[in-house]
């Protein structure tokens, strides 16, 4: 049997670093909680239903519903600086 | 992401289950594959609240855990992707393991290398001829594509540019055309559900030299250069930016039959009543270039302008878009020429200050487009013009569908007949040609 040799036509991806996740809350008791809107796709319809299960099932934890300031595929520090400063966990939906 | 990195706030992210595969693999790729990710059904979109309220209260359908049930653990639980920033490399052989040709042939549809029609096996000899095409050296970067903009970008180096030509069937002739393509860093093959397909003009006296049809079934296959220049387009972008395979790295819902191809064509500058498409912008007539577009979906045409109610008509056409894919006339001379007998369009400019003019519809039909208020209406709110003002006006008022940068005009076609179509689309860039010779 005749071999060929052939190229690779795959581009060269970059090095990956690995991000350390948050570290986690002992408890959602008397929390904040950020249920961000990504405005796609009627998400904000999603996540007052979600809100509304927490204020239900865990009436002691505090939710904020939060739209981003522009599109999904803008960064938002002025929100995520909020979120950090205001609360102590986030939610964020509904992507695709 | 960024919240759970950068910010050390933690965060669960929720999503649709068809998208499962492709999030966990962007959350790989951007170092944090422990992400905490819970799915509920497609669509959220047009779901009534009741049906909404299920979502939250079933299960994940990737899991089949209770969604509320990973929301708080996601939230309070320990993951294992908390352990510190490490980095690590990933590397791209130049050769694949030789083997027969059938085998390789079938190696290369396993891997989703090609667009699954027949290609030509990039042997060593092949594509040193095709490199014979250019003077820049194969291990030049050329430049850096991704299917959408959450993932990371891949580099394509000269070579790498050339083995994607060979498998398209592209000549050494046409190679310059193609690099000038790879170096607009512009996909032809984004991930978008919406199904994007990418458009490529090219211009200049290099259209001549290599036999580009911009004439008679120009967007047809019916031409060796137009059809293997935009198909390489096709294969390097899905290549080089490291992939397109449905449900992973390409969510099209129902594909574009456009993408085989990128619609590659020359305009028919001889015949065009206006200047060519890159001297607007910046380039001059003996220079060479390719301009491209993407997010192309939509289609109208029609045949010529009819005296008494061309303007009605046109306007039917530019109102039958999606107001967030603005319109490219793609006009046979025949029609540019009627476009000038019945508009007095001496200059395209005009003719695109009556398009922005005409194309019109309610403030309150345009808000109320799903595009728009996915991708518009939260631009609009922070302040960004021109939506911004759009957003003042009274719900009954007819405002502009379309930014008028956003509308173009190319000449294409044969003179057979006036037909002429709206291609619904973003221009991205003109990138030279000259300089990949």
């Amino acid at each position: 049997m005749s071999t060929l040799s052939v190229l690779d036509p795959t581009g060269y991806p970059p090095r990956i670093s690995a991000k350390p996740l948050a570290p986690r809350l002992d408890t959602l008791n008397g929390r904040t909680v950020y249920l961000v809107d990504c405005r796609f796709d009627d998400s904000d319809l999603f996540l007052q239903q979600m809100q509304a299960w927490f204020t239900e099932h865990m009436p002691s934890m505090i939710t904020v519903l939060k739209r981003i300031s522009s599109v999904y595929l803008v960064d938002d520090p002025k929100t995520w600086e909020e979120i950090k400063a205001r609360g102590h966990a986030a939610i964020l939906g509904v992507g695709h | 992401m960024t919240l759970e990195a950068k910010y050390g706030v933690p965060t669960v992210a929720m999503h649709t289950d068809k998208f499962d595969r492709v999030v966990r693999s962007v959350a790989e790729v951007n170092g944090m594959p422990d992400l905490a990710q819970v799915f509920v059904p497609q669509p959220i979109m047009g779901k009534t609240p009741r049906e909404l309220r299920a979502y939250v209260d079933g299960v994940d359908p990737i899991t089949g855990r209770t969604v509320m049930q990973e929301v708080v653990e996601g939230l309070t639980r320990t993951r294992d992707g908390a352990r510190g920033t490490i980095e690590y490399d990933r590397s791209t052989p130049r050769l694949v393991q030789p083997d027969s040709e059938e085998n390789l042939h079938r190696l290369f549809l396993e891997r989703n290398w090609t667009d699954n029609l027949p290609i030509v096996l990039p042997t060593e000899e092949r594509v040193a001829t095709m490199l014979s095409g250019t003077r820049r050296k194969p291990d030049e970067v050329v430049g850096r594509m991704r299917s959408t903009h959450f993932r990371e970008y891949w580099q394509y180096t000269v070579e790498k540019v050339a083995v994607n030509a060979v498998m398209a069937g592209a000549r050494p002739e046409y190679f310059p055309v193609i690099l000038a393509l790879a170096a607009t860093g512009v996909t032809a093959r984004s991930s978008s559900s919406s199904a994007m397909a990418s458009m490529a003009v090219v211009n200049g006296p290099i259209r001549a030299e290599i036999g580009m049809n911009a004439g008679t079934g120009a967007m047809g296959p019916y031409n060796h250069a137009n059809a293997t220049i935009g198909r390489a387009y096709g294969l390097l972008s899905q290549n080089g930016q490291g992939g397109s395979v449905p449900g992973l790295s390409y969510m099209g819902n129902q594909g574009n039959n456009y993408a085989y191809n990128s619609l590659t064509f020359a305009e028919n500058e001889e015949r065009s009543p206006w200047e060519p498409f890159h001297v607007q912008h910046g380039l001059t007539p003996s220079q060479s270039a390719v301009s491209v577009f993407s997010g192309v979906r939509s289609t109208a045409f029609t045949l010529g302008l009819r005296e008494k109610h061309w303007r009605e008509h046109v306007r039917h056409l530019l109102r039958g878009m999606d107001p967030h894919g603005p319109p490219t006339l793609l006009l046979d001379p025949i029609a540019a020429r009627q476009f000038v007998d019945r508009g007095d369009f001496a200059k395209k400019d005009a003719l695109i200050d009556w398009l922005y003019d005409t194309a019109r519809m309610r403030a309150s039909e345009y808000w109320d487009y799903q595009l728009i208020q996915n991708y518009v209406y939260p631009r609009a709110t922070f302040g960004e013009e021109p939506w911004a003002t759009k957003l003042e006006a009274a719900p009954e008022e007819e405002i502009p569908m379309f930014r008028r940068e956003d509308i173009h005009v190319v000449v294409v076609g044969g003179e057979t007949n006036g037909y002429w179509r709206i291609m619904g689309g973003n221009y991205q860039k003109t990138e030279p040609v000259d300089p990949w010779r």
